[in-house]
């Protein structure tokens, strides 16, 4: 990490011949490592307490519950198709909007901005970071929904309507609430953690590469191009995939602007519902063992899924970062 | 033909023009917002907003229950979260360094720095609210302790190895004790540092509803009880947001503007601070 990591004499006490530790670093160091331990027990916690919660609903229902659509509580049958349908889309619909205006925030911030605007602009773009989710559901619902059924939704009606399979996309009724505005909602919200890391792997590229590309005559694009992108690669695609991350637990705001619908459509207009959705929306009214059960199962197959974007991300920012400096 | 001088010209300026242009397109998000909270906030504030609870449907009221509940709530998770996320960054920075144990807390840490709010809160439903019975202002403390301990280990653990390790062996050749040089040089030469992870993580927790669905829920009245559910303004203004009720709805957009201002307002403090620590 640093240099200083590899000076660091060794733990006093530890080395041979020393004298005893003294009590109270015996004290502190234990008292810190149960501190770090903790974090780790809080995962396994996680984990232990949904794969319990959840066992009687995946015993009921088996492996099927992960593709059935049904989701009845009157009748006790659950299904989390519809639940992991709706994830699924919202957070592509968030990734096909953040990732290149991301790549454009990040790519106007490392590069062409004067050096007065950097810092204004990367704190304002990382304040929109700062506001809680629920303020964007409420926004979402109030404000930009309205204008996604009177505007938006009918325009991309009248152009994409009549096109072959992007036709398909567009059906649904112009109501302003729904998969569609979810996705763009959540593409706000997520704009800023990949911009963020994009930049940040942009800045880790060697000065010296730039500017012998520079001297050679080539423009910022095709810096960017032939020289920033292939070094960053992996740590770009880390920051992609740690806003998919983002996109795919959010919450509040997209159970305000879903619509809360189970059942499934093509036409990314019509209500939906999320799993983080489902688990706000129902579980405090959740009745009886088996809904409870259901809706611990959607949380488990959410923090599945999650956890593998992560440590995919993790993984491929740490590739960079092994590299960094070198 | 145009020639490849003009072409590459072209596509540099068509490019840069639309980075320009993403840019523009993140700060209107932003100014939108920020332009919505303030049009259907600042209107309704009044002195009753902070000194009156929660109204029935149609009667008048302020939010003084919930925002004392959001102080109660954010505090406990601070209070619980920020002493184990200042010490378990201490070990990563100070004991841990390099070693695998250190490396693979780092790691599970960033996992639950990113896990879902609401899993977190499926977690201590699971854990405390089924255990005690019902919901509790507790409860809710500790779910948003779990997001202030992944934030305040990583600022920790950056910020005390920012230390030099002169400063460390200067210590150390006097014959201070170890946890004597963590904690009366390096603390101190991170006190800045470490602060603002405590802050920042005050700024995440200060707005999560997600998390207080499951644990602290509401409550009509003002309650100071640490065991039984307790009002606070996210799930106020959940509620209040998706009812029927217009004078209900406005209290929500007040809510949002005074928690939104707060958060942005502790985020740009921060910054001022990090930025001024750093640069000493």
């Amino acid at each position: 990490m640093n240099q200083a990591a590899e000076s660091i004499p060794p733990v006093p006490g530890r080395s041979a011949g020393s004298r005893a530790t003294p009590v109270g670093d015996t004290f502190f160091h234990g008292l810190t490592a149960v501190a770090a331990v903790l974090v780790l027990a809080i995962i396994a916690g996680i984990a232990v307490s949904l794969i319990l919660g959840s066992a009687p609903a995946l015993a009921e229902f088996g492996p099927g519950f992960l593709v059935s659509d049904v989701w009845n509580p009157v009748t006790n049958n659950f299904g989390a198709y519809v639940a992991i349908f709706g994830t699924l889309v919202t957070s592509a619909i968030a990734m096909v909007i953040a990732v290149p205006v991301s790549f454009g925030v990040a790519l106007f911030i490392s590069e062409l901005a004067p050096a007065w605007l950097k810092r204004p602009i990367s704190v304002a773009i990382e304040l929109l970071a700062a506001v809680p989710s629920i303020i964007y559901g409420m926004w979402g619902l109030f404000v930009l929904a309205p204008v996604m059924a009177d505007t938006i939704q009918p325009w991309l009606k009248t152009i994409f309507g009549d096109i072959p399979l992007l036709g398909v996309l567009v059906q649904g009724p112009p109501i302003g609430i729904g998969v569609f505005t979810a996705g763009v909602i959540l593409a706000i919200m997520v704009i800023p953690f990949i911009a963020s890391v994009m930049r940040d792997t942009f800045e880790v590229v060697p000065k010296v590469l730039k500017e012998s590309a520079y001297a050679t005559g080539a423009t910022t694009w095709e810096v960017v191009r032939h020289i920033v992108l292939p070094y960053t690669r992996t740590g770009v695609v880390g920051g992609i995939m740690l806003g998919l991350g983002r996109a795919l637990g959010e919450t509040m705001a997209v159970t305000f602007v879903i619509g809360n619908s189970h059942n499934i459509h093509a036409g990314l207009f019509h209500p939906g519902n999320s799993i983080a959705a489902t688990l706000a929306n129902e579980f405090t009214e959740a009745t009886g063992e088996i809904y409870t059960s259901a809706l611990l199962a959607l949380g488990l197959i959410l923090f599945g899924i999650t956890l593998i974007v992560l440590i995919a991300a993790r993984l491929l920012l740490m590739r960079l970062q092994a590299g960094e400096g070198r | 033909m145009i020639d490849l001088y003009t072409r590459r010209r072209w596509t540099n300026r068509l490019t840069m023009g639309a980075a320009a242009l993403a840019t523009l397109f993140g700060l209107f998000w932003l100014a939108w917002l920020l332009f919505t909270l303030c049009v259907n906030g600042i209107g309704h504030l009044s002195w009753s907003v902070f000194s009156q609870p929660t109204p029935s449907p149609k009667g008048e009221g302020g939010l003084y229950n919930a925002i004392i509940g959001s102080l109660i709530v954010t505090g406990l998770g601070t209070a619980i979260g920020a002493p184990i996320g200042i010490l378990a960054g201490t070990y990563l920075a100070e004991y841990g360094r390099d070693s695998r144990l250190a490396a693979v807390v780092r790691f599970f840490n960033d996992v639950l720095l990113a896990a879902p709010s609401i899993v977190l809160g499926l977690f201590i439903y699971q854990l405390v609210v089924v255990q005690i019975g019902h919901f509790a202002a507790f409860a809710g403390g500790v779910a948003l302790a779990l997001i202030v301990i992944p934030v305040t280990l990583r600022l920790t653990e950056n910020m005390m190895r920012l230390v030099p390790d002169r400063m460390r062996e200067a210590a150390a050749a006097l014959g201070v004790p170890r946890w004597k040089v963590i904690t009366h040089i390096v603390y101190r030469a991170a006190k800045a540092g470490i602060a603002t992870g405590v802050l920042l993580g005050v700024a995440r927790i200060a707005g999560e509803t997600a998390p207080l669905l499951f644990t602290a829920l509401n409550n009509r009245f003002t309650s100071y009880d640490l065991w039984s559910p307790i009002a606070n303004l996210p799930i106020m203004i959940f509620r209040f947001a998706l009812s029927p009720y217009e004078g209900w709805n406005q209290l929500a957009w007040v809510g949002a503007f005074l928690i939104t201002f707060a958060i942005l307002g502790l985020n740009i403090f921060t910054r001022v601070v990090l930025r001024h620590s750093a640069s000493e």
